[in-house]
């Protein structure tokens, strides 16, 4: 009974600093309309800072004066990011809000490293809260003590302000509609600002307040973002009793999982998450969005044509050069274009996702690391050869996005973004955590081609074959009446299930063959580098194809191949600097604020412009 | 003559509130039938019960004595109902013709295929559904430039692709400018001669509805209260109550004068 009740309140000490991170996150969306992608980062600067200030604040006054402090820093670099990062994109498609906050994710992880170095950084011990009081025998530390009783204040303030406040009225009301409450005069900008700063200082708050339990280090960012989009899931966007009880539940749940199911305490949360989500699709405490609010806003999308004579001699001659380089390039530039060919056939996969059908997956490295990671159990466990693991990796890549389409598809627009990302941090999780089978953190290694692709250049070839065989593919199916289809359900999902298409399945069969496609690319990775780890299935590596479809262009059907080529090639000497992640984050928040057409539409429009294409017809 | 289409005691209440009110009537053969009404009468309620985007509370809903009851829109739409919403909702990114070769592509259960060139499929059957309503000229347009009253032919162009029995228009010339919607609705009209298919349409402008309906149904809060001949329901004083004052829309003791 002790132990019952001391881990329960282990639980509850930890959902205190979730419960302020993920109301954060949930108050900034449900006014602005934006996931804060970025929420995490603020998060970890909250700890960091809030380190800084303790080292010079003594005693227990300076400790909470430097939470305070902390969570207030960290609300001002919310301001500035927003004035200078959100402000030019509110009016932008979703996907634009959620790529430059990501871009600010690299600019704060940078910049923390900068200022705090690589090391992880141990957090002081709560003055005055040191010890540990036993409750029916069991130990429970202090702090945790203090930190269940601080967690109602927080809620209790955060209430008091939302209800009892002007404030918290215009909140309220623009969370409803935000369009009526800038039509009644209120400045919403200001409004927008207002918000932003308060999630962000709670954010910071967590951070700062959960530092002598879990201290600071560069990967709390990443960390406890699947775990905050897990809690806003379940509990319901834009509210609050919804964050707490789900925070607890989440938390209470990791406690017992630790001690009971310790290879999944990772995945327990996803699990629960998906049962309250087959049963309550906006979560406990949410409301159904309103249709219409996130339709699609911008430029429409140009009608598709196939490839011109023009277009196929170039690709044609590129084809030629890929062919006959093995006669003239070193090793190092094939193995070079292998991983960009690679890389190409991944990126393309999502393109088709995101471009096509207007699904805007956040885990696609799921589904990459899925079939490198299913190549390399098949040979290490069953003595696969290369060829038929080659086989099955696609099929099991495309197996897992149709099983986590299912779930995810019950959702649109955000929900469903949030959503692609837990799935794909539950694999990695799952992967992460069962050591015995997959190696954990220590991957899996000594998985090479067959005998005869073993060399540098068969190897390329083969990889070229299905690559680019892959590509051909994608890019056929956007042509035909599938692909039609999903862009039908894209453009106007009404219209297209009046007239007999169920928009639903067409994008279910759209996630699934995606998935597959990611997964040849996955199988080829695994075999090209003789092994794998983890980190092919974090949130970085879907980020890299969610970036490199955005820089090629989301709106053009090459967007996918041209970013793709362009980034992996441009890394191998990007990542040379030591603060890469800084010139790649600015480098987006660029592109998203001043070329939202990517690299191949911008092309594109200045061809039209200077007249090397036709312009389409303006009525 | 065979009724295309049989509404019994339709009802929809949402809350307290009883949007429609035991509603029932048929629709015969080659008919082009409006149903009009003040705002809040019921008629977009009644029009989303018939395509299957809301449950009827109550009632009965036949095509060619099939029951629609339970049926998605898609599914509804496979038994032969095309429909034109109050705001259009065509396919942004496509050309006008592939516009209509989806709508064909779908009708022939031809989504799943993946080896054909959509932009190749069924270009004759869409050229002349185009032709019907005067689109030819526009074919290879991009839907998102076109003004609003050629994407309100494009999208009749495209119910009419599954060669429909009944047609449901909800405001079909909302939005349009007066030339256009006597043009609109003369077009409708040759369509229902020519082809013999059945049209229940909702409308606010009454030149447009006493021009060309066969007959006119009004409702008024929820209920049909008049039924009839477009004469007919030119002298019905219900009908002249609702529409020309009386009070009977605006009073707020909460009792309706037609109860």
């Amino acid at each position: 009974m002790g132990f019952f009740i001391a881990q329960i309140l282990t639980g509850l000490a930890n959902a205190s600093a979730l419960f302020m991170v993920a109301s954060g996150l949930s108050l900034i969306f449900g006014v602005t309309r934006i996931v804060n992608f970025a929420h995490g980062s603020f998060y970890m600067l909250g700890a960091y800072v809030g380190y800084s200030f303790m080292q010079v604040l003594p005693g227990a006054w300076g400790f909470w004066t430097s939470i305070l402090l902390a969570g207030l820093v960290v609300g001002v670099i919310g301001i500035i990011v927003e004035m200078l990062v959100l402000r030019p994109v509110y009016k932008a498609p979703e996907l634009f809000q959620l790529v430059a906050t990501f871009g600010v994710i690299l600019v704060i992880q940078d910049l923390a490293l900068l200022v705090w170095g690589a090391d992880d950084v141990l957090g002081p011990r709560a003055p005055g809260l040191k010890g540990i009081i036993r409750i029916m025998g069991e130990p429970v530390p202090k702090y945790d003590l203090a930190l269940i009783a601080l967690t109602p204040f927080v809620a209790f303030a955060l209430w008091w302000l939302i209800t009892k406040t002007r404030m918290g009225i215009l909140v309220r009301a623009a969370t409803q509609d935000r369009e009526m409450v800038g039509a009644l005069g209120v400045n919403q900008a200001w409004l927008f600002t207002g918000v932003f700063f308060l999630g962000c200082a709670l954010a910071g708050l967590g951070g700062a307040v959960q530092l002598p339990k879990g201290g600071a280090d560069l990967l709390m960012d990443f960390n406890i973002l699947s775990a905050i989009f897990v809690v806003v899931v379940i509990g319901g966007m834009g509210s609050l009793p919804g964050a707490y009880v789900a925070a607890v539940l989440i938390s209470v749940l990791n406690v017992f999982g630790v001690n009971y199911l310790p290879q999944s305490t990772l995945a327990l949360m996803f699990v629960v998450m998906v049962v309250v989500l087959i049963f309550r699709p906006f979560g406990l405490f949410g409301r159904e969005e309103v249709a219409g609010e996130h339709g699609q806003v911008g430029e429409p999308e140009r009608p598709i044509k196939p490839a011109g004579q023009t277009a196929r001699m170039i690709v044609l001659a590129g084809l030629g050069a890929l062919a006959v380089l093995p006669l003239l390039g070193d090793s190092f530039t094939l193995v070079l274009l292998t991983d960009i060919a690679i890389f190409c056939l991944f990126a393309a996969s999502l393109h088709f996702l995101l471009g096509l059908g207007g699904l805007v997956s956040f885990g696609h490295a799921a589904y990459f690391g899925g079939g490198a990671y299913a190549a390399a159990l098949l040979v290490t466990y069953a003595g696969t050869p290369m060829e038929l693991a080659l086989i099955l990796a696609p099929l099991a890549a495309g197996l897992t996005a149709i099983i986590f389409g299912w779930v995810c598809l019950r959702l649109t627009g955000v929900y469903f973004a949030m959503l692609t990302l837990a799935f794909a941090q539950l694999l990695w999780s799952l992967v992460f955590q069962w050591g015995d089978l997959t190696g954990g953190d220590d991957g899996l290694v000594d998985i090479w081609p067959s005998e005869w692709a073993s060399g540098t250049t068969t190897f390329y070839y083969l990889a070229m074959v299905l690559c680019i065989g892959g590509i051909i593919m994608l890019r056929h199916t956007a042509h035909s009446p599938f692909g039609y289809a999903l862009r039908a359900a894209r453009d106007s999902q009404r219209q297209a299930e009046a007239t007999g298409i169920n928009t639903k399945h067409v994008q279910w069969v759209a996630f699934g063959f995606a998935g597959a496609m990611a997964g040849i690319a996955g199988g080829l990775f695994v075999f090209s580098k003789g092994s794998i780890f983890p980190n092919e299935l974090e949130i970085a590596r879907s980020f890299d194809a969610l970036i490199v479809v955005f820089l090629g262009g989301v709106k053009t059907l090459a967007g996918g191949v041209v970013g793709g080529a362009a980034l992996e090639g441009a890394k191998d000497y990007i990542t040379r600097f030591e603060y890469w992640r800084l010139l790649l984050g600015l480098l987006i928040i660029f592109v998203v604020i001043v070329a939202p057409d990517g690299i191949a539409g911008t092309l594109r429009k200045w061809a039209e412009s200077i007249g090397l294409m036709k312009r389409e017809d303006q009525a | 003559m065979s009724a295309v289409l049989e509404v019994q005691g339709l009802s929809k209440a949402f809350g307290a509130i009883q949007a429609l009110d035991d509603v029932s009537f048929d629709l015969q053969k080659g008919e082009l039938l409006a149903l009009i009404g003040p705002n809040g009468a019921g008629k977009s309620t009644c029009f989303n019960m018939l395509m299957g985007q809301l449950k009827m509370s109550s009632g009965t809903v036949k095509l060619n004595g099939k029951s629609l009851a339970g049926l998605k829109p898609r599914q509804i739409w496979r038994k032969g109902v095309g429909r034109t919403f109050q705001i259009t909702g065509t396919y942004a990114s496509m050309t006008v013709i592939e516009n209509v070769q989806m709508a064909l592509i779908s009708h022939h259960r031809k989504i799943y295929s993946f080896l054909v060139r959509a932009h190749l499929m069924y270009r004759d059957a869409a050229m002349e559904l185009l032709a019907l309503v005067g689109m030819q000229d526009q074919s290879e347009r991009h839907c998102a430039v076109l003004a609003y009253g050629d994407l309100k032919r494009l999208e009749l162009a495209i119910a009419l692709a599954h060669d429909p029995m009944l047609l449901l228009m909800d405001e079909p010339t909302a939005g349009m400018a007066p030339k256009e919607r006597i043009a609109l609705m003369e077009l409708t009209a040759q369509i229902v001669e020519r082809r013999g298919v059945s049209v229940l349409f909702t409308e606010h402008d009454m030149d447009v509805v006493f021009a060309h309906a066969h007959r006119v149904m009004v409702l008024n809060r929820g209920q049909l209260i008049a039924n009839g001949s477009v004469e007919d329901i030119r002298e019905d004083a219900r009908v002249r109550e609702v529409y020309l004052g009386g009070g009977t829309l605006f009073n707020h003791d909460g009792e309706s004068a037609n109860a």
